[in-house]
């Protein structure tokens, strides 16, 4: 199948750009942001899953990111587990965690369920703050170890690098599988017509909570990394403000794309290193961004460029253009 | 064979549906027509399992389904179309007809992110099946356009062979003459036969009284959430009480 | 102090608190009413009260009732600028795109109150003294008392307002059907700006009558955002007395959580309360159940 193909083709050029960016981009301190952008990136892959295809908003999922590297951080440096058993342990923790409380969560719709995941966000972050015996509270977990095969430790950049972006291109490849699926139909057909869907057999709910629980799942895979890699957390990391973060990152790159994800997350993650002379006036740049995107490329990036340019036409253009 | 008996639906203080029994028997077109606000749509989402009736019961080859949820009905061959068409807009129309496969195929999240072999295999039946449905409403050249894209008959059409990729042994179909113009609606007419000649029983609530008296095999008249008459369309044309109630509304 | 004496203690906090809330829960209100939309950036609205107050009072030196006037005056055109700019424009509006144009504004507002007014906490000198005044084996400050008085009175002319002026009743005809109140040449479009400029007004008159007890900075528009839809929630968003019980609830159980549980935990409560109340009784605890339309 010719559509197959080029799917795969571009899988394989993202792979090779990504296998050889090191060799281009190989300073220290650029190489450290392209681990950040590996990480954002499974982030917003995971969030665009449940929020672009299926359609369910959630301003919580720094939550699960911080759950995930919270139970990593702590089996490891406190309790001395193996790193990999860790990860898996966060992961399964978190995605059964998410399928139970996904029930009585996504049955809420719009605004509702976007503060109910809020405030499930908020409850995780006053916990890693609260339960200072576990997490040493807002000061932060240190000592956790980083991941290794047999003797060998991924412990500079470059080896974070390639480790991030494996697990990346893993999660885009099984991704890409999912959402050219009767699963990702099915999500898609819910965002569209949840009656519609229902009638043609879809179990709407189930599959909601089951997206949830994935979506939390991954992103507690992405924790880990970020556990394992930084050696360091602190809840700080795991605000609110870092949930609209992802958001922005999916609603820039655009919703229900794959590929839109790893823009959004790279133009998020390199941006703030660009207005690094503003500091923290960066927020300024993504209240502005997040407003101006809806308004204008609600498609995202991926979709927006031919979107944009249609609607600066029948703006400003002759009006020429018969659709619209 | 769809079985309604005694149902009645209400909504706070007001009366839908009172007391409505019909049988829809196989092979057979069965069509409800009634004035506005007579709870033909109503009757539908009771049947579908989108509102959950006050009292009675509605039986598909003789088993209650009246409890049952909207999503586990198309697994038992129920299937329904909207008045207005509800596609899912986002999709391409070979997407939209390949969805309709979802409760005859069964690959879950795993398979599906693993790419397993059974999970092809069935992607192929899908992709193969919903073809050939796409072919069956003559809508093949648009198959890979936006459904949001198509003209609304075309869009009609679409939604027809979704329902269809369903397999259903009941189709319900929610006024499908509605917003078509004269040339579609006898496509249209033509469509329904075929999918009754492929041994479907049709449910169909429609205003358009010509497609109704010319394709219908058995009609049922509701009025005011009551059943009126139920015959043959030529009975039903010479019912006093029918003729009353059509004049009545004016 | 016995224990009953420090639970009075802490339902005088906690009444002073809800009644914050119940301000800040009204904003979200009104404006869902009219628009169907909960407002994110209501939060920040308070934060702006709070913030022009101190420009007034500290920079400027008006004399206290002006400069909280002002303050108010400034926040709403806050708001109904928010509203021109943001939602007004905004055409295929989905709640989706709607939760996130609110949430860009509350960032952007946000951002620009830091860049203006600084990272640092800010105090606002309290209206009339801090002597606390006894009452029983309790004390209460003056401000808990201001924070009462004006609640109420801003309650009261918000009671006077929907139900006996023309505009008022317009748009609680809107709030009931909007198509309905547009044919009966309701300028619905206006209406929408009106709930944004009462809820920015109301949201300010908390940020500014708290601010003396807890200080403001420019990131205290989260929280008390987050807690005042919290109490709209529990009064199933009616604009009138369930939210307001809701926020005065809200108060109280979380000064008698913060009190007699954990101080650390506090913030978690209202979370709490906000899951549970939409997992069980979506419609508010005052609330008769809808049935769901499709």
């Amino acid at each position: 199948m010719r559509f197959l193909n080029s799917e795969i083709l571009k899988f394989i050029l993202l792979a090779l750009f990504i296998l050889i960016l090191p060799h281009v981009a190989h300073e220290g301190y650029l190489l450290n942001v392209l681990v950040f952008v590996g990480i954002h990136s499974i982030l917003a892959l995971a969030l665009n899953l449940l929020l672009g295809y299926a359609g369910q908003i959630s301003l919580g999922h720094a939550g699960f990111f911080g759950l995930g590297a919270y139970i990593s951080g702590i089996l490891t440096a406190t309790y001395s587990l193996n790193p990999w058993i860790a990860m898996l342990i966060a992961a399964s923790v978190v995605t059964l965690l998410s399928f139970a409380v996904g029930f009585p969560v996504l049955k809420l719709k719009g605004h509702y369920l976007a503060m109910a995941t809020l405030g499930l966000g908020v409850i995780i972050y006053i916990v890693f703050n609260e339960a200072v015996d576990y997490t040493g509270g807002p000061s932060g977990l240190s000592g956790i170890p980083n991941l290794s095969i047999g003797t060998f430790s991924f412990d500079t950049d470059i080896r974070n690098y390639y480790l991030i972006w494996t697990f990346a291109l893993i999660a885009i490849a099984l991704s890409l599988n999912l959402v050219h699926s009767r699963i990702g139909r099915a999500l898609r057909a819910i965002h569209d017509s949840e009656v519609a869907a229902r009638v043609m057999g879809v179990n709407a709910r189930l599959m909601k909570v089951q997206i949830f629980a994935l979506s939390a799942g991954l992103s507690a895979i992405a924790g880990s990394l970020y556990a394992h890699t930084m050696t360091f957390v602190s809840p700080a990391s795991f605000g609110f403000n870092f949930s609209v973060e992802l958001v922005t990152m999916v609603i820039i790159g655009g919703l229900a794309s794959i590929y839109g994800s790893l823009l959004g997350a790279a133009l998020l993650t390199v941006l703030p290193e660009l207005l690094r002379a503003f500091q923290d006036y960066d927020i300024i740049v993504y209240g502005l961004l997040l407003i101006i995107m809806t308004m204008f490329m609600p498609g995202g990036l991926a979709k927006g460029f031919p979107q944009a340019a249609s609607y600066l036409r029948t703006r400003f253009g002759k009006r020429s253009s018969p659709d619209a | 064979m769809l079985e309604v008996r005694k149902l009645t639906q209400r909504f706070g203080g007001i009366t839908a549906l009172e007391d409505v029994s019909f049988t829809a028997r196989k092979g057979l077109i069965t069509g409800v027509i009634g004035p506005n606000g007579a709870g033909k749509t109503t009757l539908f989402n009771v049947i579908t399992g989108i509102y959950s009736q006050t009292s009675g019961s509605v039986h598909l080859d003789n088993a209650d389904i009246s409890r049952i949820p909207a999503e586990m009905l198309a697994a038992r061959g129920l299937v329904r179309t909207f008045q207005n068409i509800e596609l899912f807009g986002n999709m391409t129309v070979l997407e939209n007809v390949m969805l309709g496969l979802h409760s005859r195929s069964s690959s879950g999240i795993l398979s599906c992110m693993l790419k397993m072999p059974w999970h092809v295999k069935e992607e192929k039946y899908i992709r193969q099946q919903a073809s050939e449905w796409l072919d069956f409403s003559g809508i093949t050249d648009l198959s890979a356009q936006k459904a949001a894209n198509l003209p609304f008959g075309k869009g009609r059409l679409l939604e027809i062979a979704r329902a269809m990729a369903v397999h259903p042994s009941i189709l319900l179909m929610d006024e499908p003459a509605a917003g078509l113009n004269n040339s579609e609606t006898h496509e249209l007419a033509v469509l329904i036969r075929k999918i009754r000649d492929k041994g479907v029983t049709v449910v169909m609530v429609e205003h358009d009284m010509e497609l109704v008296m010319d394709i219908c095999d058995r009609i049922l008249v509701l009025n005011l959430g009551r059943m009126l008459a139920e015959g043959t369309p030529r009975e039903i044309q010479e019912n006093p009480a029918v003729v009353a109630a059509y004049l009545g509304e004016g | 102090m016995e224990l009953s004496d420090q639970i009075a203690q802490y339902l005088v906090s906690g009444l002073s608190t809800g009644a914050i809330y119940a301000l800040i829960g009204l904003g979200f209100a009104i404006i869902y009413n009219s628009t169907e939309i909960i407002n994110f950036a209501q939060g920040e609205l308070v934060m702006l009260g709070g913030m022009f107050a101190l420009f007034f009072i500290n920079f400027l030196h008006l004399p206290l009732p002006l400069a909280v006037l002002s303050a108010v005056a400034s926040t709403t055109a806050a708001g109904v600028l928010f509203e021109r700019l943001t939602i007004r424009p905004l055409k295929a509006a989905t709640p989706l795109s709607l939760i996130i144009i609110t949430i860009g504004g509350s960032i952007l507002i946000r951002g620009i109150a830091m860049l203006v007014w600084g990272k640092d906490t800010h105090a606002i000198p309290a209206f009339s003294g801090t002597e606390p005044i006894l009452i029983g084996t309790a004390t209460i400050l003056p401000q808990h008392l201001w924070i009462f008085a004006l609640t109420l009175l801003a309650i009261a002319m918000n009671k006077l307002f929907f139900n006996y002026t023309i505009t008022g009743k317009a748009m609680r005809a809107c709030a009931v059907n909007k198509r309905a109140a547009g044919l009966v040449g309701i300028d619905v479009r206006k209406m929408v700006l009106y709930s944004f400029a009462i809820s920015a007004s109301l949201g300010s008159l908390a940020g500014i009558i708290v601010a003396p007890l807890t200080m403001t900075s420019y990131d205290v528009g989260i929280m008390l955002g987050l807690k005042g839809f919290c109490a709209a929630i529990i009064g199933g968003l009616s604009a009138g007395a369930g939210t307001v019980l809701g926020g005065l609830l809200l108060g109280v159980l979380e000064s008698l959580g913060a009190g007699l549980i954990s101080s650390g935990y506090k913030d978690a409560i209202a979370f709490i309360i906000l899951l549970l109340i939409l997992f069980i009784r979506p419609q508010g605890l005052f609330g008769k159940a809808e049935t769901e339309r499709v």
